[in-house]
């Protein structure tokens, strides 16, 4: 195969895509030690509290507000691809997906700010 | 010109062009020095130096109008239809980077196998299905039926492969049957003197069909006659889909 040309990448669909993926690895990541700490409930009460004082610190406050980010990009970017493959086809998909991360911006913000 | 006068600058330059040399897999660039000329094309520069510097190099074209879809090469790392890209548009300080289109084999320099491209088009069937002869009326379709609409939206296509080339699922799974396939499938599904529109869903239904589409839109972006096989993709997800769920294929012209 073609060795001398590199990837073509770089513009918002593609950057889209990236995000979706990267948002939908991490949320797989980060549900299995969600539900372990939520668990922690029914095991281990004392070590529960003492993640919630970890969590007032503001570094995972800052990473609360990414991950919320990711959640928020990955549904509403999830929709947009959901709604590219089942409905009419609309053509402003480079808007779409902008606003699918204008929004998520919004919602995480919002997040944040709840939480300092 | 009298000295002391201001030249134009495309005269004042000249263009260091690094070019794809090698034939297989192997090769490496080489750089060549071409005169900077007015409106000039990429195509241009690539004929220059086989013309002036090295007449071993090998790359192909025909039209060099934008028509016949056989000058696709990648410009500074983006597929484009070379003869209608302008030197000025993609130039990048005084330096090209020209190589052979990405994801087809290279059989020397600039020329690629194009074999694996246009073989996915049969394996998509992208091909007509007729059943009319030279006895039947002729088909009445109106200009404003959906569907035409549908498939004319895809008829400008003139197989260069720059699509194929900007695909990174293509890339990622070689039985992928890339972007022009399917989109020449969505217009012959469309049209209503093809009679055969299951054939065409079982075949872009299956392993590299329509559903590996992961919408990153390349192929739209690129695309030099500015059409979007995103599009027509997504059409056919959605027509391989209601065929699973309601048994109901191509649809009738209203």
């Amino acid at each position: 195969m073609n060795r001398a040309a590199r990837p073509v990448r770089g513009h918002p669909l593609w950057f889209a895509f990236l995000a979706h993926r990267i948002s939908g690895i991490a949320l797989a990541l980060f549900l299995p030690l969600h539900f372990w700490v939520l668990a922690l409930a029914l095991t281990d009460a004392a070590a529960l509290d003492g993640f919630l004082v970890f969590t007032d610190l503001t570094a995972v406050k800052i990473a609360e507000f990414g991950l919320v980010f990711l959640l928020a990009v990955h549904l509403f970017g999830g929709m947009r691809l959901m709604a590219l493959e089942w409905l009419p086809w609309s053509p402003p998909q480079k808007s779409l997906a902008a606003a699918s991360v204008g929004i998520s911006v919004f919602l995480s913000g919002i997040f944040f700010l709840q939480a300092i | 010109m009298p000295d002391g006068s201001p030249k134009p600058e495309t005269e004042q330059r000249s263009l260091r062009v690094k070019v794809w040399r090698g034939s297989g897999g192997e090769g490496g660039y080489e750089t060549f020095e071409v005169p900077r000329q007015p409106s000039q094309t990429i195509l241009d520069v690539v004929t220059w130096i086989q013309q002036h510097s090295d007449p071993n190099l090998t790359y192909r074209f025909a039209c060099r109008v934008g028509m016949c879809g056989s000058c696709a090469m990648m410009v500074n790392d983006e597929p484009r239809w070379t003869c209608r890209t302008h030197v000025d548009r993609v130039l990048k300080g005084d330096e090209l980077r020209i190589a052979p289109l990405r994801n087809l084999p290279v059989i020397k320099d600039l020329v690629t196998d194009m074999d694996p491209f246009f073989d996915k088009w049969v394996s998509a069937e992208a091909r007509h299905h007729p059943t009319a002869d030279r006895h039947s009326d002729f088909a009445a379709i109106t200009p404003d039926d959906p569907h035409r609409l549908e498939a004319s939206s895809g008829i400008e296509c003139i197989n260069c492969a720059v699509c194929y080339a900007a695909c990174d699922t293509v890339a990622g799974n070689p039985d992928y049957l890339g972007p022009a396939a399917l989109q020449r499938a969505w217009t012959l599904f469309n049209d209503a003197r093809d009679e055969d529109g299951d054939a065409i869903l079982d075949a872009v239904s299956g392993t590299g069909g329509c559903h590996n589409c992961h919408s990153m839109g390349s192929c739209a972006h690129y695309c030099p006659n500015e059409l979007n096989p995103m599009t027509a993709i997504a059409g056919l997800k959605r027509a391989t889909a209601r065929r699973f769920l309601t048994g109901r294929g191509k649809r009738k012209p209203s």
